[in-house]
């Protein structure tokens, strides 16, 4: 294949340390071809736009269990473009009440997957939105 | 459906397991089944080995202890949360602290921000802990706090708010979760290494000995593990081979495991697949019984029975369909029990959109009662015990659970077994194991991937405010202004000379407290002393 490996960033930003979801869907995305890197929990949103632009990669992935996901992925994701990396494709997870859905897709969250989502709809959304082969 | 090869007729399933990864069941148990296990390995409710029940009256003397986890906002809506419960028969109570307290920052530090009151309730100082238990005398309630890395600094404000009150310190009853070996395996809220982190466990469960005999000094918990993904048997593995760790660190210190065991507790989840569920709680009381007495030679009865908490299990509660997560928690709450649990918490049916809301929440509690005086499982001790299948199932646990102690024994215990990251890749495969025999259907999960219906969200749910950390933070502001600051920077010295010294911490801890120094910075005093953990990424 001549396409290139997607490259995903995947981190838990703010103190919650739900880690089974997030660790789940790294596998997942690396088991479907992605090239993965899993930088772990406790992390604040300059690290994580930081890491993103070091690594250069095409999509974050944010995880958040605690209810603070107000306070940290719309500034994640402010900082990832403020960087430079308006392009990369930012998607989210955890416990996350619907009404906060659009707030969040209009702060540059491309995608929220609360519980219940299976890995193949987030490999393919990203497939979708970032090339590569489509399951 | 076709016929299998054999010719037996058929079946829905190729192979039937309790859960993905978990144990195959054979189609039916005979008496040839229980061949591998005596009547003594059964045994009598209250004897050795306490398969049956710690108690020779179980639940006919007394029931369980009904024990909500409950905290958010600020400590004046929790107060208002745990008088609620209270008056609707609660019997015991069980403090969520919010992550900031559980990780060692103050309400105003920049890691803090958004998660303020969120999941749990906020204590930056003594302050906060009066005011939580405004109303509410300790000297006569049973309180349980999970709280582990801060463990040390929470247990001091408990004393000090306790003794601010009038209470008898030394008849305090209550549980400090103080088990930081799961932090670094499953919940993820430590802050140091697991040395001088082992240390601060230890010091909590001496001092308690020697201070606060009615308190258990830790509660050794599989539900974390269970959450992340574990089976039943490596949560019992797993968390057996955690007390075996905490029990060798305490003899170590010097002490007598009569003089401490007994105050040793444990806490572990409860999925919806009863009978496994069951045997699971069974194996367990066999188990830790025949590890205390061949293993650590204990005499004293207390020390041997294994004591716990239950909580039935979030991971299985769906956003999908909420209200079907009523008939998760009633199985799940059953099994704990029919399993012989000491006290329980159920989960509210809101839990995985929110935290739970007050109407949620009494369900949740009612659930309990329902089954405490309509279900008749509390009429006969061990209702269960001489089934086929669970005593075979109780068995079958046993030995997988025995053959992870033994592993990890190799490795040369669980803080070894866990810096290899052994535990931690084991539950991490059976969660993915899970999550694709969810995406297949080969593992149903109704409501989810399959019943499936239009999604229709609750929308009466509980929200937590910005306005919340704001109030928190002008708060911890004010209140450093009023306090004696020189006062607290002397303590806070003699925080550090203590940390340094090999002398217990808390006696300490509880002089800083009455200071209002901060849980920040107690923490931070610490982590000058013992540094900060940054735990190995293990997929």
């Amino acid at each position: 294949m001549a396409n290139k490996k997607v490259r995903v960033l995947i981190a838990k930003p703010g103190l919650d340390g739900h880690d089974r979801g997030v660790k789940v869907v790294a596998r997942g995305l690396r088991d479907a071809g992605m090239e993965v890197i899993y930088l772990g929990l406790r992390l604040t949103p300059e690290q994580i736009a930081e890491a993103a632009i070091q690594e250069d990669v095409d999509v974050v992935g944010l995880d958040c269990l605690s209810g603070a996901h107000m306070a940290l992925f719309p500034r994640t994701v402010g900082l990832i473009s403020e960087k430079g990396g308006s392009d990369i494709l930012v998607i989210g997870g955890g416990i996350i009440p619907k009404k906060d859905i659009p707030g969040l897709k209009e702060a540059g969250i491309a995608e929220i997957f609360g519980p219940g989502t299976s890995i193949d709809e987030i490999v393919n959304f990203i497939r979708n939105r970032v090339g590569g082969e489509v399951k | 459906m076709s016929e299998k090869k054999s010719g037996k007729m058929a079946e829905r399933k190729e192979r039937f397991l309790t859960t993905v990864d978990g144990t195959e069941v054979n189609r039916v148990y005979t008496p040839d089944d229980l061949a591998g296990s005596t009547p003594e390995d059964i045994g009598s409710p209250g004897e050795y080995p306490f398969t049956r029940h710690i108690m020779p009256t179980g639940y006919r003397g007394r029931l369980w202890t009904m024990r909500q986890y409950a905290g958010f906002a600020t400590v004046e809506e929790t107060n208002k949360r745990y008088k609620y419960l209270y008056e609707q028969g609660q019997t015991g109570f069980s403090v969520a602290f919010h992550l900031p307290t559980q990780e060692g920052y103050d309400s105003d530090h920049p890691l803090s921000t958004g998660e303020v009151g969120k999941c749990g309730v906020t204590i930056d100082s003594l302050q906060d802990m009066e005011r939580l238990w405004d109303g509410i005398p300790l000297a006569d309630v049973s309180t349980s706090m999970t709280i582990n890395a801060t463990a040390p600094i929470i247990l001091a404000m408990y004393i000090a708010a306790a003794e601010k009150q009038g209470a008898d310190v030394t008849k305090l009853r209550g549980t400090v979760q103080n088990d930081i070996l799961k932090e670094y395996i499953a919940r993820n809220t430590y802050i140091f290494s697991p040395a001088p982190s082992m240390r601060l466990v230890t010091d909590i469960c001496s001092y308690c000995s020697q201070y606060m005999p009615q308190w258990n000094s830790i509660s050794i918990s599989g539900y974390h593990m269970r959450e992340a993904g574990a089976t039943a048997a490596q949560e019992a593995g797993f968390t057996l081979a955690n007390g075996i760790a905490y029990v060798e660190a305490m003899i170590e210190k010097g002490m007598d495991v009569d003089y401490f065991a007994p105050q040793f507790s444990f806490f572990f989840a409860a999925y919806s697949n009863v009978l496994e569920e069951v045997a699971k709680f069974r194996a367990l009381r066999r188990m830790w019984a025949g590890i205390m007495k061949d293993r650590f030679a204990a005499k004293n009865p207390r020390s041997i029975m294994l004591r716990y908490h239950v909580q039935t299990d979030g991971f299985t509660l769906t956003a999908q369909q909420p209200l079907n997560n009523i008939v998760r928690v009633t199985l799940q709450a059953l099994s704990a029990v029919l399993g012989g649990c000491q006290s329980l918490h159920t989960n509210s049916f809101d839990e995985a959109l929110a935290l739970p809301s007050e109407q949620a929440v009494q369900v949740a509690l009612r659930t309990q009662q329902i089954i405490a005086h309509e279900s008749g499982a509390t009429d006969t001790v061990d209702p269960l015990g001489g089934a086929y299948y669970i005593e075979w199932l109780t068995s079958e646990i046993e030995k997988k659970a025995v053959a992870y102690i033994n592993e990890i024994d190799k490795m040369g215990g669980a803080l070894k077994a866990i810096e290899k990251g052994f535990i931690q890749k084991e539950i991490a495969t059976a969660a993915y194991n899970h999550q694709r025999a969810v995406d297949s259907g080969e593992q149903v999960i109704v409501g989810v991937n399959q019943f499936v219906t239009d999604d229709e969200q609750l929308t009466d749910i509980l929200e937590i405010g910005i306005e919340v950390e704001e109030r928190q933070i002008k708060r911890i502001r004010e209140m450093k202004q009023k306090r004696d600051n020189e006062k607290v920077k002397e303590v806070l010295d003699k925080v550090h000379t203590t940390a340094v010294s090999t002398e217990n911490i808390m006696p300490v801890l509880v002089e800083a407290v009455k200071t209002y120094a901060t849980v920040g910075e107690i923490s931070n005093t610490l982590r000058d002393v013992f540094g900060e953990y940054r735990e190995p990424s293990i997929l």
